[in-house]
Order: C-alpha cells, then structure tokens, then sequence
C-alpha cells in the first residue's frame, strides 16, 4: 500500500498565544510537537504497511522549522518527508491550505490511500481532511479509529457517539483520524539516529502545478474578525451518586434549594 | 546540562527522557517498596535499544560515543538509579568484550545482547565474598583441560546475575602469580554448572537484581577465553576504570532530581509568610546541589576528553565516580532537610534518592579505593 499521511506542527500546549493584529497562532518560543491525532494517523498508516507492505510518506506544509516533525515521523515509520513550503502559501485558511495539500499530494504521485489527523489541536477546525479529499475527489471517512485492507478494499472502523460503525470502501479513498485504542509507538534508539541522516524534501509553489491566486492569505476566503478566549464558565458540580435514582433525587434537591423549580 | 550533543545524540537524550517519564517515573516507587524486578519495563528499554548504546553499528548496536551514554543515564537515573543500574551492568559486562575480545567474541557476545540470542541482560562476574575492594583475593578458578576450561567459584554481588543469559566471569588459571593469575571469560546462563544463588534484598536501586553467581565444574570451550591467559585481573581494572564515569553520570541524574524536587517542593511550601524558596539558607542550599551536579558532569566528561584523545583517564574515572557519588549522597540528605518532615516520609521521593545515592559510594570500586586511585597518581 503506498499510503501519504498529512502532519502539521503544532504548539505543545493548551495555551495558545495569538497575534491579535494578524488573528494568526503565535508559534515563535513555543515548543512543538506532531499534531496528536496525525500521530495516531501514522501509526495506523505504519501498521497497514507492516501488514500488507508498501510505503508511507509524510506531507507537512509549514515553515523551515516544521522539518522537526518530520523527523519525528521518519523516526516512528515513515519512508519518505516532505515540507510544503513557500512564503506564498503563509496566512492561508483551511480552503486554501487544503487546496495546497491537495494540489502537492497530486505532484507526489499516487496514493491507495490519505491519512489525517481530524482535526489539530491548535486551531481545531476539523476541515483540512474532509476538503482534501473534496480537491481531490475522493471518498472520505471521518472520525476513524482504525483501518484495515480486504481484497482491495478498505474496512474502516468510525467512531459514532453511541459506538462505532464498520465502512467500507474503495481505495483511494481520505481517512481522518480520532484518538486510536492504540498508543502511537515510540522511536528506537537506531530509528532515531536513522531519522536524522535521512533526507527531507522542500517542495515549494514552483514544484507543483498551483493556482496561487488560491493560496496563501490572499487567497482565503475565511476573514477572522476577533479572536479571544471564551469566558470561563462559573463553578460546575458534578453528581455521581451509587445510583441514577439517588443523583436525580440530589439533583432535584439542589435546584429545589435554589428555588429554580 | 553540561553536554554538548550533536542533534543525533540530542534525540536519542529527548528519547531517553520520555521513555523514563513515560514508562518508568509512574511505576518505580511502586517497585522500590515492593521488590519485583520490573521485566518488563527493562524489556520495553531493550525493545527500543537502550541495552545496546554503546555497542559499534557493525555489531548490531548504535555505536554511540560515551558523551551520549553518559547524557542517556543520568536521564534514567534521574527518574530511577536502579533501573538505570540495571541497564548499565549490562554496559560494564559488554565493556572488556569490546575492549579485549576479537570480532567473533564480540559478534557472540553482542548477540545475547542485542540479537536472537539472551534478553539484553549481561553480567560483569568479579566480586567474590573475600574479594571485594581486594579484588585480587578471589577464589575462583578456571583449570585448563584439553580444549576447554573448567571453571569452579562464587561469585557475589552481581548486578544482573538473575535476568542475564550471558556473563564475563573472572577467574584465576594461575594461582601462582596473584593478581597476574587472573584470566576472563565468557559464560552463557544455559551452560550445565551455572546457578543463581542469593539474591540480595538491597536499601536502595530495587529495580536492579543483585545476586550471587555459582560456577560449579563449569566446562567452556578455550574460544571463550577473552584476550590472554593471565590479563584477566588487568582487564577488569582497565574495564572499571571505563565504567566508572557512568556512575560519576548516574550520580548527576540523581543530584538533579535532588535540585528538581527540591525547587518544586519549595515553591509552593510557605512558612513565615513566603514560599521557603524564598529563605536564602533555602537558595544557598539549592544553589550548592547546582555546584555539584554541574561539577560532576564535568568530571565525567573530562574523563572522556582524556579517552577519546588517547591519555591515561584512570584517574579522572576515579574524580568522576568519587565526586559525583560523595554529592549524590550530600544533595539527598539536604533535599530531605529541604522537604523536612515530608523528606522523610516515604509519601515523598525524596528519601529514596538517599537510599538510591548510597550506593554510588560503594560499587565499582568503593570510593576510598577511588581516592587510593587518585593518591596512586598524585603522591608517586
């Protein structure tokens, strides 16, 4: 199977800084790391691979300093790495950035099967995996907690919110992954050594076949008026009695006190 | 800290702290009070290859220069100096095989370690109980018959003599000449003689195993001889000597934690209306740890400029391991009387840090032999 995952870089905290001039992530002197759910993403992509062969690659549009995550997904079975990057593409929305990806997976050849994380968790649009797979006209699932290959076709399993729901589909086709059962794995030691002497390629708008009056900021339909920290809400309590019974009796109880019914 | 790493090294360090973190730092007081070996945690270091750092590339290992050992253990030890012993015995064993084996030796030895054959455990064998700091008084022989040696003792204090499937014993072919008698050689577990006898229940590094190895009518083809006849006692020493910076290393990740739980502790403690990190005896306290951790990672790492450039490193191996063990049991008593009555509460993991440090005091050469050692140099 020649799979592609997508990964972006993102901040290694919850407390994300932003530049309220541009409405832009702040990224300079914070920590980075893999966005989690393209780390579950890899993993399922190297499991497939161990099981059935073929190869994974890694696709990240970012700047310079985003090769680190690659390396990092070099170090846990990846084949091959690539950063998409060039000035241009800098300030684009999910529309745009998903046009970009979408129009470099094409240039990288073809692929049984794209990997994303759902959503990152810096910006938690959740609309970068469903819109590729849209640029490139290609089934999609999302929300997927695992994936496997029968026959040529792919049995994926979603998640839903009352379980799960097994699809199947045709290759290729564009997964988005959630949280998996399974823990991504962590480097060797020798993988880890590996990964710094393998080669990350640059790709840049001159390397692909681009509508560039779709990327970058001016090519972005989405206008960020404001952006701000939502309120915190006030105290919350939370009832867990032995029984369903015993916490509707203490919760009639309290809003009772408080004169709400 | 001290270390300067390439990026490559710099990963594997990252690598290091977050498999410890991850793995190791939830389960290890758990372990200290009950007393298991923790296979399984060693198994998943050897699965990523932490067993294996220091074996060259064409064995199978990561042929990792010492800097980086070095950077690796104190990140272990910082979470926990026994399961860090455990992985680094198999470091001291694997050590005189390198150094004095021919290819085929280490081939066969690297296997046990690091390919189909063992589990990543190995075991130095040279300690005996009338020979410890004299360590010249063994009593274990090895007979020559024919082509092969017969070898018959005990061994005692064997760190790794339980999990491991390989050892190097030392043993004497020539009663005659003392410690010039002394010869080394390769045992597997599975030969028909070797047994495990004791196993010490230790005050600290619980998550190492550490017992007694018995030798008895053990036959070894003559193959298994490392290097010459009568190198043996030569080779333990040049062996130690190259260990013993690993454990000045191992001391340093104890002082830091020291330093770590210490500030952490001292933040948030408040007496007399401020945080006690506040109090200067408080900060002089922290600051003198500080000293001590950055000195002994400079001790160890000009043992190794010395190595690497081809000097006598003896007896900065020595300054090293005495420094740096002295200080990890100095910063231990004063991170408890930092935490006070909660220092010496089991509750906290301070006073595991003293039990921890104790013993980089006594083992692989006691550090009086150390300053024998350095005296040995100075007065001369």
């Amino acid at each position: 199977m020649n799979i592609l995952v997508c990964v972006k870089q993102v901040p290694d905290t919850t407390e994300i800084k932003i530049n309220y001039e541009t409405n832009t992530l702040i990224r300079e002197g914070v920590p980075s790391i893999v966005n989690p759910f393209d780390a579950y993403a890899l993993e399922i992509a190297v499991r497939l691979k161990e099981k059935h062969g073929g190869a994974v690659t890694v696709l990240c549009m970012g700047p310079d300093q985003a090769k680190a995550a690659l390396k990092e997904c070099l170090s846990v079975g990846a084949d091959n790495a690539y950063l998409l990057s060039d000035r241009v593409f800098g300030g684009s929305d999910t529309l745009a950035t998903s046009y970009i990806l979408s129009s470099a997976i094409k240039s990288l050849g073809e692929f049984d099967l794209i990997l994303c994380g759902k959503q990152a968790i810096d910006g938690d649009t959740a609309q970068v995996g469903p819109e590729i797979a849209e640029h490139l006209g290609l089934p999609q699932v999302t929300y997927v907690l695992d994936a496997d290959l029968s026959d040529d076709k792919l049995l994926v399993k979603k998640e839903t919110e009352t379980g799960y729901e097994m699809i199947e589909t045709k290759t290729p086709a564009v997964l988005t992954v959630v949280k998996t059962a399974f823990e991504p794995r962590m480097a060797t030691v020798k993988a880890k050594i590996a990964a710094n002497r393998k080669p990350i390629s640059v790709i840049t708008s001159q390397d692909i076949e681009i509508d560039l009056t779709r990327a970058g900021l001016k090519g972005s339909p989405t206008k960020v008026k404001k952006t701000f920290t939502p309120p915190m809400k006030g105290d919350s309590l939370v009832i867990k009695e032995d029984t369903a019974e015993a916490s509707v009796r203490k919760l009639v109880s309290i809003l009772d006190e408080k004169s709400i019914i | 800290m001290g270390y300067v790493l390439n990026e490559e090294s710099r990963d594997v360090v990252q690598l290091a702290r977050d498999f410890v973190e991850k793995e190791v730092a939830p389960v290890c007081a758990e372990y200290d009070k009950n007393g298991e070996f923790p296979m399984d945690l060693y198994q998943k270091a050897f699965d990523l290859g932490f067993q294996a750092l220091e074996i060259p590339e064409e064995y199978g290992g990561s042929g990792l220069d010492y800097y980086t050992v070095c950077a690796v253990y104190e990140e272990f030890a910082r979470v926990d100096a026994g399961f860090c012993t455990g992985v680094a015995a198999t470091g001291l064993a694997l050590k005189p095989v390198l150094m004095f084996g021919n290819d085929e030796q280490k081939n066969y030895f690297a296997e046990y370690i690091c390919g189909g054959k063992g589990n990543g455990f190995a075991a130095f064998a040279l300690t005996e109980p009338d020979a410890g700091s004299d360590a010249g008084a063994g009593k274990t022989v090895a007979e020559k018959v024919g082509d092969e040696y017969i070898l018959n003792g005990r061994k005692c204090f064997i760190t790794n003599a339980g999990p491991a499937q390989i050892y190097v014993v030392f043993a004497i072919t020539d009663k005659s000449k003392g410690a010039r008698g002394y010869s080394a050689f390769i045992v597997e577990r599975d030969r028909e003689g070797v047994s495990v006898g004791k196993e010490e229940d230790k005050m600290g590094i619980r998550l190492s195993n550490t017992a007694d190895l018995v030798l008895d009518n053990v036959h070894v083809p003559a193959d298994h001889l490392l290097g010459k006849e009568g190198k043996g006692y030569a080779y333990a020493m040049a062996t130690l000597d190259l260990a013993r910076p690993i454990i000045g290393a191992m001391s340093a990740g104890i002082i830091q934690r020291c330093i770590d739980e210490c500030v952490a502790y001292a933040k948030q403690r408040v007496t007399f209306g401020k945080p006690i990190i506040k109090h200067q005896v408080n900060q002089f306290k922290i600051a003198d740890m500080e000293i001590k951790a950055e000195v002994t990672r400079s001790a160890v790492i000009n043992c190794f400029n010395q190595y690497y450039a081809g000097k006598p490193y003896g007896k900065e191996a020595a300054i090293a391991k005495c420094y740096g063990g002295d200080s990890a049991v100095e910063c231990a008593l004063e991170a408890i009387q930092i935490l006070g009555g909660y220092g010496y509460s089991r509750e906290y993991p301070v006073e595991k840090l003293l039990r921890d440090a104790k013993i980089m005091q006594i083992y692989e050469g006691t550090n009086e032999i150390q300053r024998m050692v350095i005296a040995g140099y100075v007065c001369r």
